[in-house]
């Protein structure tokens, strides 16, 4: 039952692949952007999978223990973190916008403002 | 001093930033500031290139943290070159931005923008001066973030949703790029680009290290608009404020086709890419297409902006197609035309952000009749767009020459036939707006535009007569370029 | 008198330095004069003047067997942007700088008399024509001829779409458009591949290509150097030709008859000699076929002119015809024939811009631009119907006009290749030309004035006459002139 055992690398896929298809089926601004940050989450879920080791202890030095979980990648992913909330702030930002100026979040409604302009 | 130089262009913009935001009161000083920073970076970043044309590659740990644990700043002639063509372009925008600026974003919100785009300069340096694989990431975002703002704030209500295209196409692609990061960090346990070249052949033989490629791979393509990944790019060109659009047009894809070529080139090697995963099969007939379809494409375009935009996309094809020969004399080409390229779309562009500042858009029919109105405005668009063309003389001949010297040297002698057939498209619709814009009649409310400020002539004439200089004066950028190339070509050492 | 002297026994490195900033010095000036017109004019001749006597200086080193030489800079690593004068170059330097002045008289005695707007624009292409056309008979090597057939192609668009309605952009359009997508699709093509095999461009005595090219691939960069020359005209990338002829005259005079498609021919021959070389080129299996296609163009051409009504369509057809006898003298590669084409490129010139400018004073006098309309035209302007007969016989070829050695050069020529057939191509297209020249002149001096037109003396401006009298008398000067002409050709084989 070793594919079980890599069970949050299938969680990472499926994520992965419903947030890609959100972004990609959505029609709707802010669905999308959801889309996009589960999409973004998987990745992050990813990292952080991959650099704990199971029975790895808190990188902190302490007599006795030998092994430890890998701490870069979570730090990376403190930064990932960040950017994507900013990217959901700006992607947010730019809906309102959006909003404010077309009266609607949907995307075909909004090409055909657009197209009879 | 010398020993910071690699980390000032980026820390200078950085820091400028949140300064230019406080001065929320005084746009006057928010433009200043901004220029002084940009100004200050180009030093910085010529005195770095008179640097390592010296002394060769220059490594500077960030933060004192040596690598290949700390963050490296490495600089080579590949990138110095690059970092040139994004300080020196945004330098010379600054004087344009501020007329063109204040006519087209309200007051209030010009300290703003001017933050903003300190930051999308100061994340494409850093892309571009960085030599981690996570720090790419991270400046990515910076500068994508920063532009999609800048590309929001144009006038017209389209460039909402244009921006809004293009953060969601653009996160794909940076969040693709963290996926194949991420997959190199499992198989080498490192993220220094030097250090992850040197590991990598040890490990090259798995599906992990191949999977890591490919979605770098997409991810960057993504960023650079390889066709037929460039939806997002002519409606943000087109719509985005007329400075946004010469600064992005000329380094936003550029600094994504060094990544590109640092990624291909340095980190996975020539073997790994051309020869075991065949990325040559893959680049070359991409690249042929998206030369070909978007200059078709841009024959039919109404807007002149739009039509440089799909322009664009053609030329980040020639580009592609240099990188595909996977041989010096291309990468060359390609390293040439990143320059050439980016002067010549800066000084097309800035000619038309004059004919908007006057006449209030670049549709063909606004356009009609500005060889009278304007004259030194499209004066400088007939010559950039002659080097666009690729007519000789200018930098765009230059390219083209290398190029298709390139071509002949792999024996692909119907590239070359291709490559000179496809100039001609340019031709085609470079002369659709010299024809609107001297021989047809203004539109009743333009009858008595008035020819473009100095503080945006200037500028734009800097820029266009850059094109013609380089043309004749080639040893300079054909010598960088052929250095930056023999760089590329030996990987990392 | 100083002026004179200073202008005399120049270095002659200084002189083609002088050659390439006189035009454009010019052209600065007569922008910044615009505003004065007369003040402008003068500043034209003094240019065209000026470009002259500098050319002029280089006449005596050519004579005397020195090659000048001057280089600009380094385009790229073994590419110069160089300079060097030979017979052929010195030649269409001459000429072209010569006729210019005659030209920038014409032009003033048109522009006004035509009504044409503006004048500034018109005189400042004009000037940067000229230039780029003395940059490409001074070019020491292909890509340095290949910079300037550009300049000249652009510089010339808006002369030709001079008149802005919808008829000269369309015409320019074609222009601009087969001009520029011959010679970037072809011409460059060609240069980058000779480049490429051999690793020169420069123009060398014998050519470049032996021993270094295959006959297979130099046959096929042969086709492309001679469609790639688009401003030779050869079938069927002719077409500019014709449309080109809505510029106002002095345009299509000059530039149309002249310059530009002089150019051309100048180009091809300076590929056929110092490229490929005469040797290498008679081993290629493409070289008959462009003959062929040549003296194809050269009958069909001529008898498109027979059925053109236009007079300066006709005589544009006419030129398409006469510049394949000099592509065609080049495609028989031999001396006798080189020397032919090098000749005809000077007589057509005297020949057609008589021919042109005649046509010019006739629309400035009466408006007529159709060969119909003609008819007792000799009693009202008789000095201009009396050049354009002996432009008529120039290009014919009939003594005592310069025609004649040209022709004779190049029919001795084929028959030296042992082409007699070429020969015979010639003959019948001399006698194509006086079916299609004459007519013109017959019905002006033969045919009554159609009625309600009164018979009085009706003459172009003076500005008009007198360089149309003197290029035709230039014609005649040609026929005594034509033995140094040919001493001087001949050096061209040792470069």
């Amino acid at each position: 039952m070793d594919w079980l055992g890599l069970y949050n690398y299938w969680v990472v896929v499926i994520l992965m692949m419903a947030g890609f298809y959100i972004v990609i089926a959505q029609g709707n601004l802010v669905k999308k952007i959801v889309g996009l940050n589960i999409f973004q989450t998987s990745v992050f879920i990813f990292f952080i999978s991959l650099a704990k080791l199971d029975g790895g202890s808190a990188p902190v030095y302490v007599e006795g223990i030998t092994e430890y979980s890998n701490p870069l990648p979570h730090v990376l992913i403190l930064t990932a973190i960040v950017v994507g909330v900013a990217l959901t702030a700006m992607g947010l930002a730019l809906v309102v916008r959006v909003h404010e100026l077309y009266g609607s979040i949907e995307e075909d409604e909004i090409h055909e403002q657009d197209g009879s302009d | 001093m010398i020993d910071q130089l690699p980390a000032l262009p980026v820390v200078i913009t950085m820091a400028a930033a949140p300064l230019v935001m406080c001065l929320l009161r005084w746009p006057w000083l928010a433009w200043a500031t901004t220029t002084a920073a940009c100004w200050a970076a180009l030093a910085a970043t010529i005195a770095l290139l008179h640097h390592v044309l010296d002394v060769g590659t220059v490594s500077y740990a960030m933060g004192g943290w040596e690598p290949p644990f700390g963050i490296e700043y490495r600089i080579d002639a590949a990138n110095v070159f690059v970092l040139l063509i994004i300080a020196g372009v945004s330098a010379l925008i600054m004087p344009f931005a501020k007329r063109s600026v204040e006519s087209e974003i309200e007051a209030s919100k010009i300290p703003f923008f001017y933050c903003a785009f300190l930051l999308a300069n100061c994340g494409l340096l850093g892309v571009t001066a960085t030599g981690d694989a996570f720090n790419i990431f991270v400046f990515f975002e910076i500068a994508a973030i920063a532009s999609y703002a800048l590309i929001a704030m144009g006038k017209d209500r389209r460039a909402v949703m244009a921006s809004y295209q293009y953060l969601v196409m653009g996160t794909v692609g940076t969040t693709f790029l963290l996926i194949g990061i991420g997959f190199l960090y499992i198989m080498t346990g490192t993220l220094n680009l030097n250090d992850l070249a040197h590991r990598l052949p040890e490990v090259s033989d798995t599906n992990t290290v191949r999977a890591a490629f490919a979605f770098l791979a997409v991810g960057v393509s993504l960023k650079l608009a390889l066709f037929p990944l460039h939806l997002w790019l002519p409606n943000a060109y087109t719509y985005a404020p007329s400075m946004v659009t010469v600064f992005l047009s000329a380094t936003a894809t550029k600094v994504a086709i060094y990544v590109l070529l640092r990624l291909f080139y340095s980190v996975f090697g020539i073997e790994f890419s051309f020869e075991e995963l065949s990325m040559n099969y893959v680049l070359f007939p991409l690249a042929l297409l998206g030369i070909l379809i978007p200059s078709i494409v841009a024959v039919f375009q109404n807007n002149a902006k739009r039509m440089l935009a799909y322009s664009s996309v053609a030329n980040v094809g020639y580009i592609i197609l240099g990188i595909s020969f996977a041989t010096t004399l291309g990468v060359m080409a390609s390293m040439l035309h990143i320059f050439n390229h980016a002067i010549t779309k800066a000084a097309l562009f800035m000619a038309l952000g004059c004919v908007v500042y006057r006449a209030g858009g670049t549709s063909l029919e606004r356009m009609a009749g500005m060889g009278q109105r304007m004259p030194w405005t499209m004066a400088a668009f007939v010559l950039a767009g002659l080097s666009l063309i690729g007519i000789p003389l200018t930098v765009g001949f230059i390219t083209k020459w290398h190029l298709i010297l390139a071509s002949l040297e792999t024996g692909l002698w119907p590239i070359a036939v291709f490559l000179l057939g496809t100039s001609l498209l340019a031709v085609i619709y470079i002369w659709k707006v010299v024809e609107a814009a001297y021989f047809r009649e203004p539109l009743a409310e333009n009858a008595n535009v008035q020819e473009a400020p100095l503080s945006l002539l200037v500028p734009t004439w800097v820029l266009t007569l850059l094109c013609v200089v380089f043309g004749v004066y080639t040893p300079f950028t054909v010598g960088i370029a052929e250095t930056a190339a023999e760089t590329l070509m030996g990987g990392f050492l | 008198m100083t002026l004179i002297e200073a202008l005399t026994g120049l270095a002659p490195d200084l002189a083609i330095y002088l050659a390439l900033t006189i035009p454009l010095v010019g052209t600065v000036l007569i922008v910044l004069t615009g505003r004065w017109p007369n003040l402008r004019e003068v500043v034209t001749g003094l240019t065209a003047t000026g470009l002259f006597l500098s050319v002029l200086q280089l006449l005596p080193f050519v004579l005397a067997g020195e090659r000048p030489e001057v280089t600009l800079f380094e385009f790229l690593p073994g590419l110069d942007f160089a300079f060097r004068v030979e017979p052929l170059g010195m030649t269409f330097a001459l000429v072209s700088s010569g006729l210019w002045i005659l030209t920038s008289l014409y032009a003033i005695g048109y522009m006004r008399g035509a009504g044409e707007a503006h004048h500034t624009r018109f005189y400042a292409y004009f000037a940067i024509a000229l230039f780029s056309a003395t940059g490409i008979a001074l070019a020491q090597n292909m890509f340095t001829l290949f910079i300037f057939y550009e300049i000249l192609t652009l510089s010339t668009y808006p002369l030709v779409a001079h008149k802005g309605h919808e008829a000269a952009r369309k015409g320019a359009r074609i222009y601009v458009g087969l001009l520029l997508g011959t010679s970037i699709g072809f011409q460059l093509m060609a240069i980058l591949a000779t480049w490429w095999l051999t690793g020169t461009l420069d123009f060398t005595e014998g050519g470049i290509m032996e021993g270094q090219v295959g006959h297979g691939v130099g046959a096929v960069l042969l086709v492309l150097y001679m469609y790639g020359i688009g401003k030779a005209a050869l079938m069927p990338f002719h077409r500019w030709l014709p449309e080109a002829m809505v510029a106002p005259t002095p345009v299509s005079a000059l530039l149309h008859a002249v310059a530009v498609v002089k150019a051309g021919v100048f180009t091809v021959l300076k590929v056929s000699i110092y490229l490929f070389g005469l040797d290498y080129m008679q081993a290629l299996v493409t070289t008959d076929l462009i003959m062929y296609i040549a003296a194809f163009t050269l009958l069909g051409a001529s008898i498109v002119a027979l059925q053109k009504d236009n007079l300066k369509a006709r005589l544009a057809y006419s030129t398409v015809s006469q510049l394949s006898y000099i592509v065609l003298g080049a495609m028989l590669v031999n001396q006798y024939a080189a020397v032919g084409g090098g000749m005809h490129i000077v007589m057509h010139a005297f020949g057609k811009i008589t021919l042109f400018f005649c046509a010019g004073a006739i629309y400035v006098a009466s408006k007529k631009t159709e060969v119909s309309q003609l008819d007792g035209l000799g009693r009202k302007m008789p000095f201009t119907m009396f050049a354009f007969f002996l432009g008529a016989l120039c290009v014919i070829g009939v003594p005592p006009l310069g025609g004649l050695w040209s022709k004779f050069h190049l029919v001795m020529g084929s028959f030296e290749a042992q082409h007699a057939m070429m020969a015979g191509v010639f003959m019948l297209s001399t006698l194509l030309n006086i079916a299609y020249l004459l007519p013109p002149v017959t019905r002006a001096f033969l045919r009554p004035l159609p009625e309600g037109e009164s018979p009085g003396f009706r003459e172009a401006p003076a500005f008009c006459v007198v360089p149309l009298s003197l290029t035709a008398l230039g014609g005649v000067a040609m026929f005594f002139l034509a033995s140094p002409l040919r001493e001087m050709l001949e050096g061209m084989f040792i470069y």
